[in-house]
């Protein structure tokens, strides 16, 4: 049999008064009491955000202001609750981003549906979606809890790169314009 | 200063004015205790506790953040929420009694603080001599016993509320609120008697007088000067015990125990008239505490063997106007609020500290263990205060 049979021991006169538990209880909460309180002020002070936080999906800028989303939507595929909603848009020849791929005409991300999983981020080609340290979305209307594409690259920011892919490609276009071998 | 037009008002209109000051003065107390107490709690668990609200017409005068994170701007608006939300009655139950409930409980509870002396002040007599006053609403001999006889109609109050609820959490808590209330008043009243004892000298005249219990401890010497606390400890501890439960505090508060009745014999209360028993309970803790202070603690003596008297005549020396019989009554005041804000202290310390008793646990300690102490401590006094004063009646 795997019992233990643990001895009770009989209470002293003592303890059976309470009295230096109790005593003991006060000495506790009292040391607990001239403590300083744990609790974080919350909108005047903010939470520190650990590193690799999941915070809510933005869309980030290369340093030279392009937008790195080429709409390729495989984020908008494997988004398991269908938040994301893309339109792709074409970008103008005569566009300074020309060489670019393309750009999404509107990108949305519904944060009622939202779970906050991470897959858009891990599955961007581009390192154009991240969950950054945003928090706290709040709204009064349905509408106001979508992100749109300004809002989204508003939140998003600059994140620094070190491939500068489309500045490759543009020097490689213009080299192939000057009719090199490319 | 010059009081003659005070004292030329008629005896009744001057009565009226006193106890209506009293109770302006208790009953926001008692309100700020329920702050206290959210406060207190929030210390003790690691929380700042209500710190954020203000009137935003205030926010701009500086300083104001102390008063604001002391949660008083909190208190002021729980008052008024109270004052004016909604106050359901619920269909089944007996109205009348229903409504009665809360306003008894605010009877006994602002009507004892008339017996309770809170202060003094030396008056000079005609032949000269000083003359210490106290100051205090009702000074009768009964004292005490006034206090008890009053204090324990408030147990009524708890079983209409628990009856007439008509549901079966109040009801619940309104036998245990009665047996409880009971049980625990027994060893209360044993408790105190060899203060009495002590105090009333044989042959002498008989007094229940809580003034009288402050005098015996105010006078010189080494025993004239001890606080009863340490001349009969046990008796300071079976009276506080039962002062917990006789106000329904942690760990003895059966008549509520909120984790399972639901909230007791004020289950089916809400609003204004949940407040009043909320601060009928405080008022309860304040008399309380206050008759510990009077009986244990030496009430408005600053310290023991440092009477209040030989505390002004020392004070004097330094500051002449310290001996005027307003001063010396606002001193005196001082002190014993002082010491029972720090008996309010102790009653939300250890609220926050213990669990609560099984309602068998309650039965058994109030029967089996402080009933049997208390009668014994009286048994032991009776005798060593009979061989003191047989043997040495000297000291």
């Amino acid at each position: 049999m795997a019992t233990i049979t643990v001895e009770r021991k009989p209470l002293s006169l003592l303890e059976r008064t309470y009295i230096p538990n109790i005593v003991a209880g006060l000495t506790t909460t009292f040391k607990r009491m001239v403590k300083p309180t744990e609790t974080l002020q919350y909108p005047e002070q903010r939470p520190a955000i650990p590193t690799g936080y999941r915070g809510v999906p933005t869309l980030v800028n290369d340093p030279h202001g392009r937008e790195k989303c080429v709409s390729c939507q495989l984020c908008e595929f494997v988004c398991p609750p269908k938040a994301i909603r893309i339109t792709p848009g074409e970008i103008a020849n005569d566009d300074p981003n020309a060489h670019v791929e393309k750009r999404p005409k509107a990108f949305e991300i519904d944060m009622l549906r939202c779970i906050y999983c991470g897959l858009c981020q891990e599955v961007c080609p581009e390192e154009a979606i991240f969950l950054q340290n945003q928090y706290s979305m709040t709204g009064y209307t349905r509408a106001e809890m979508v992100n749109n594409k300004d809002r989204l690259y508003e939140l998003g920011g600059t994140l620094p790169d070190q491939h500068y892919k489309w500045d490759k490609k543009k020097t490689a276009a213009e080299a192939a314009s000057r009719g090199g071998h490319h | 200063m010059d009081f003659s037009l005070y004292f030329d008002l008629p005896l009744w209109f001057r009565l009226v004015l006193q106890g209506t000051i009293v109770i302006l003065v208790l009953f926001p107390l008692a309100a700020a205790c329920s702050m206290a107490e959210r406060k207190i709690s929030a210390w003790i668990q690691g929380r700042p506790g209500p710190n954020r609200t203000i009137p935003p017409f205030l926010a701009w005068i500086p300083g104001i953040n102390i008063i604001r994170n002391l949660g008083l701007f909190q208190l002021a608006a729980d008052g008024g929420k109270f004052t004016f939300k909604e106050d359901p009655v619920p269909g089944n139950v007996n109205k009348f009694y229903f409504i009665l409930a809360p306003i008894l409980s605010m009877i006994p509870a602002l009507s004892t603080i008339s017996f309770v002396p809170f202060g003094a002040y030396f008056t000079t007599l005609a032949d000269g001599t000083k003359h210490l006053v106290p100051i205090m609403l009702a000074r009768t001999d009964l004292g005490l016993l006034a206090v008890f006889a009053v204090s324990s109609l408030g147990v009524y109050s708890l079983i209409l509320a628990g009856w007439a609820s008509n549901s079966k959490y109040p009801f619940l808590g309104g036998v245990r609120a009665s047996a409880q209330l009971i049980s625990y008043e027994l060893s209360m009243t044993l408790s105190i008697l060899p203060v009495f004892l002590w105090v009333n000298a044989p042959g002498g005249e008989g007094t229940l007088s809580l003034f009288d219990v402050v005098q015996t401890q105010s006078q010189p010497g080494f025993l004239g000067g001890m606080w009863y606390i340490f001349l009969m400890p046990v008796s300071a501890f079976v009276f506080l015990v039962a002062l917990f439960a006789e106000t329904n505090r942690q760990p003895f508060d059966m008549p509520e125990s909120e984790s399972d009745l639901v909230g007791g014999f004020h289950t089916e209360y809400g609003a204004f008239k949940w407040s009043l028993f909320f601060v009928a309970e405080y008022a309860h803790m304040i008399v309380g505490s206050g008759i510990f202070c009077l009986l244990f603690l030496g009430g408005w003596n600053p310290l023991p063997w440092v009477s209040l008297g030989s505390f002004i005549n020392l004070a004097a020396g330094v500051l002449p106007c310290v001996a005027s019989p307003l001063f010396m009554g606002v001193i005196g005041i001082t002190f014993f609020l002082l010491k029972v804000g720090f008996f309010i202290f102790f009653f939300m310390w250890v609220r926050w500290t213990l669990p609560r008793f099984r309602y068998d646990q309650v039965m058994n300690l109030g029967w089996k263990k402080l009933l049997p102490i208390s009668i014994a401590n009286l048994i032991f006094y009776a005798v060593a205060i009979a061989v003191k004063d047989l043997c040495f009646p000297n000291l």
